[in-house]
């Protein structure tokens, strides 16, 4: 009771916390290039975050990795400066500029202090236009990538999600590593990466989200200055939508380790779902919240069974999947996915309280500034603001589609998506108390 | 316990130290409570958000012989409740309040750490200051978080060979019993013998306002933050503390080679660590002459060692060196490199040696020290940039014993560091005896 009493009191104070004073401006370039911008003129940098909408999902059959071979590439020289000369460029001036190939989009961020943006955004321009692929860096990216995929294959908890996705997705380029195969990134040439960046990059796919010390007129030269050599759309198009193939199975991984690995997940909503919010409240309280949610409560607060348990909502543009992970000794290995299996069961069937629900919301609602620390933070989030078509305002509207939840929503919701019979499991280890479906 | 993630980002948060120099960066206000509790405040106005942080003068090597893990057991059962709020009420609490928390144990301190809105600093401050000397320790609790803790030690060391070589090699580095030598974690016997009066004696040890600093960053202003640590932590009565014992090594060590071979060890790795001074126990300009010397060597995609061994003459698929120099007892500088699948590792380690005697041997090249001086001195303003750096940066120095002028004066040392005070640096480096080197091999019997 003491708890509820406490609870009105802390739903009241929570409500001031948020994002409006976070001023985002739509700034359209005399190029036509649109960004999002927040000015902050506290230091005097800036910070963009800029995203390809279609990611290592598109890698072509045979050249798994493409993309991201291409991240790791294109700043390894362009235009007249080769790989040492570029990257010295970047380092002198401080300019921080990296790529990343993602599962859905292919994106990078350029850091800068203000005094070094012109330098920025035209090395910027080089390496999106005129990168080189010289024998010598694509050689050495591939050998360090090659590396990292021996090393992800010792470890467990990466050969469970693997595992996991190719059961949802095969068939489908959602089941590809993001960093490919040994062989298949062996098979990449410089012409394969040429081609990719000319069908991929282009201004009809790309979003992007600047914050700091510039002005939004400033910002329109220096988005032509680096965008507006691109196409205007990329030549490929991206799947149709794609329901992961679950079946409720138990697969194990025999690995010899002291600690088991165990994913789990079956299909979620996607991020333009309707129940969205909803569903992200319930997991919050399910497995989200780390320190409070109910998975970590009964499987590690309680039982000592783990060290680290949850579970997470996985929107990607293409499918929807709630997945969760846990760590525990090979012998109580069965124990942990019971727990989980009647958690699961136990939200499916109603069993939740409005005190739990406000708990959840006052969280979600009241941690969301927190990840406005640093000017990249703050740029990434304008750059989903707009992959996922959440409008200009969504930083205002946010608290309010939070609150909106109610407890009949949860329960519905809880009752259609938890099928905690239908959870696909992945040990990697040496489990006991698991028996894996034939 | 966040060991791995304050190393690698020491060289960054060091960065942030710049701030101090040029008052209009990081404007650190420091003072002490009656009680002596050290108060840091730095005020970053960027978001309605402040950090919280207490730092404990205690790690583990702090721990009684025997005892190992339960500096890191107590930093979990910190979490489980007081007479006034049981239960978990600390975490459910601050979830209610969208606040976000962790902490971390090391060998030299421990931190507790909250990031919530800025009008909740007085709340956390209360909550914090009631599990400063009212943790309640229910005898259940202990047993489960011992469950919990040998799974993390699972997670982290027993499932990882390059973590079990680094325990394994840990004990060369340091004489028989230094606590340097042992895991922060623990030994698994010991940690699994651990009571509740182990746990209970090293909180009352030290777990008090006299050993501990306060570091509030973010969206405050210095006499809120001075009114409210004297209401919530300066009420707290200070304890009769034991000095530190010096950590500093010095006699002999152990040394030598360190081999682990695991059919899991897909890709081989070698490091060489080599004992040199740090803040506590070595002359400034060389602490900085090494520290420079980590970037010219190690630092990235352009320093000398990746352009020669990655690069111009590929042996290795990674190479770097780095120094930490923010020990209460030694530093170290270390070396590391992951061989190409043809080359040998004792010809890659041989390489690796010789590419930092050319340094010694040839000098600089025109202007490269100074570029990198540069660098380093303009990463002031991306310090700035998040939030909490200089928390960071100034609780770990000031927990470790070291002044705050370490960190404030940090850019004007670095300017003045001449091209020999580095290589004079770098000779120490490479002559000093009190060395390490490890390498983890596949199991090629077991095949993998």
């Amino acid at each position: 009771m003491k708890v509820a009493k406490l609870f009105i009191a802390v739903l009241l104070l929570a409500l001031p916390i948020n994002a409006h004073a976070v001023d985002v401006v739509r700034v359209v370039s005399p190029g036509g290039i649109e960004a999002w911008l927040v000015e902050d003129h506290a230091n005097p940098l800036l910070s963009m975050q800029f995203a390809f909408a279609g990611g290592t999902e598109l890698d072509p059959v045979g050249k798994s990795g493409l993309a991201n071979l291409a991240a790791g590439t294109m700043d390894e020289g362009a235009g007249d400066l080769d790989s040492r000369a570029f990257q010295q460029r970047l380092t002198d001036n401080a300019i921080h500029l990296r790529f990343n190939a993602r599962i859905d989009e292919f994106s990078g961020n350029l850091k800068t202090l203000s005094e070094t943006e012109d330098l920025a955004f035209d090395l910027l321009r080089l390496a999106l236009t005129e990168p080189r692929f010289d024998d010598e860096p694509v050689a050495r990216l591939k050998s360090q990538i090659q590396a990292g995929i021996r090393h992800d294959r010792e470890d467990p908890d990466t050969l469970a999600f693997e595992e996991l996705f190719r059961g949802f997705f095969s068939g489908h380029g959602y089941a590809l590593r993001s960093e490919g195969s040994e062989e298949n990134v062996a098979a990449i040439t410089a012409d394969d990466l040429r081609a990719f960046v000319a069908t991929r990059l282009a201004r009809g796919n790309l979003k992007i989200g600047v914050v700091g010390d510039i002005t939004p007129d400033r910002l329109g030269r220096l988005l032509d200055r680096a965008f507006a050599h691109l196409p205007a759309e990329p030549q490929v198009k991206r799947a149709a939508d794609i329901a992961p193939k679950v079946t409720g199975r138990l697969a194990v991984i025999e690995m010899d380790v002291v600690q088991s690995a165990i994913v789990f997940g079956h299909a979620g909503p996607k991020r333009d779902d309707l129940d969205y919010y909803v569903t992200l409240i319930m997991n919050h309280i399910l497995g989200g919240g780390s320190f409070t949610s109910r998975l970590y409560e009964e499987v590690r607060e309680k039982r000592g069974l783990a060290y680290s348990v949850g579970s997470n909502l996985y929107p990607l543009d293409r499918a929807g999947l709630i997945v969760g992970s846990a760590g525990t000794e090979n012998a109580r290995v069965g124990e942990t996915v019971k727990i989980i299996r009647d958690e699961w069961r136990r939200m499916a069937g109603g069993d939740l309280t409005a005190d739990e629900l406000d708990r959840a919301k006052t969280n979600v609602t009241g941690s969301f500034p927190l990840s406005f620390t640093s000017t990249d933070k703050i740029a990434s989030v304008l750059v989903a603001m707009q992959t996922n078509n959440l409008g200009i305002d969504y930083l205002e509207k946010r608290n309010a589609y939070i609150e909106a939840v109610t407890l009949d929503d949860v329960k519905r919701v809880a009752a259609q998506v938890l099928r905690a019979d239908m959870l696909d499991v992945i040990v990697v280890g040496k489990p006991q108390g698991v028996t894996p479906t034939p | 316990m966040m060991r791995p993630f304050l190393a690698i980002c020491a060289i960054f948060l060091l960065a942030g130290a710049i701030a101090e120099a040029r008052a209009d960066v990081f404007n650190p206000t420091s003072f002490t409570l009656d009680n002596g509790m050290e108060v840091v405040v730095l005020p970053n106005h960027r978001a309605p958000v402040v950090l919280h942080m207490v730092w404990y003068k205690a790690g583990s090597a702090d721990e009684p012989k025997g005892k190992s893990g339960v500096a890191h057991l107590l930093e979990h059962l910190m979490f489980k409740g007081t007479a006034k709020n049981p239960d978990g009420a600390f975490s459910r609490i601050l979830a209610q309040h969208g606040g976000q928390e962790n902490a971390f144990t090391t060998y030299d301190y421990t931190g507790y750490h909250q990031t919530v809105a800025a009008d909740r600093l007085g709340m956390v401050m209360e909550l914090e200051a009631d599990r400063m000397s009212n943790l309640a320790m229910d005898a259940a609790d202990v047993a489960t978080e011992r469950d919990v803790v040998l799974e993390e030690r699972n997670q982290r060391i027993e499932n990882n060979p390059g973590a079990r070589l680094r325990v394994e090699a840990q004990q060369k580095l340091y004489p028989k019993d230094h606590p340097y030598s042992r895991p922060i974690i623990g030994w698994r016997d010991e940690v699994a013998a651990l009571t509740r009066e182990d746990v209970l004696a090293f909180y009352k040890e030290h777990y008090a306002p006299n050993n501990a600093i306060l570091v509030v960053a973010g969206d405050v202003n210095v006499d809120d933050v001075r009114r409210l640590a004297q209401k919530h932590y300066g009420v707290i009565a200070p304890a009769k503390l034991a000095p530190r014992p010096s950590l500093v090594v010095n006699g002999a060590i152990e040394g030598g080679e360190t081999v682990l071979k695991d059919a899991r060890v897909p890709q081989p790795g070698w490091t060489q660590t080599v004992l040199q001074p740090s803040y506590t126990n070595g002359d400034v300009k060389r602490v900085v002459a090494l520290e420079l010397l980590g970037e010219v060597l190690g630092g990235g995609a352009t320093s000398r060692l990746y352009r020669k061994l990655v690069i111009d003459q590929p042996m290795a698929v990674s190479v770097g060196a780095y120094y930490n120099s923010g020990a209460r007892g030694d530093g170290a500088f270390m070396f590391h490199a992951s061989p190409q699948p043809d080359v040998d590792v004792d010809a890659l380690a041989d390489a690796v040696r010789a590419e930092a005697q050319r340094l010694l041997d040839e000098g600089f090249e025109q202007g490269e020290l100074d570029r990198i001086k540069k660098r380093m001195i303009s990463s002031a303003v991306f310090a700035r940039d998040e939030m909490k750096s200089g928390a960071y940066t100034i609780g770990s120095a000031r927990a470790a014993g070291h002044s705050l002028m370490t960190v404030e004066d940090w850019p004007d040392h670095i300017r003045e560091i001449r091209e020999q005070d580095v290589l004079d640096a770098l000779a120490q480096v490479l002559t000093d005896p009190r060395r390490i080197t490890t390498k983890l091999l596949p199991d090629e019997g077991r095949g993998s």
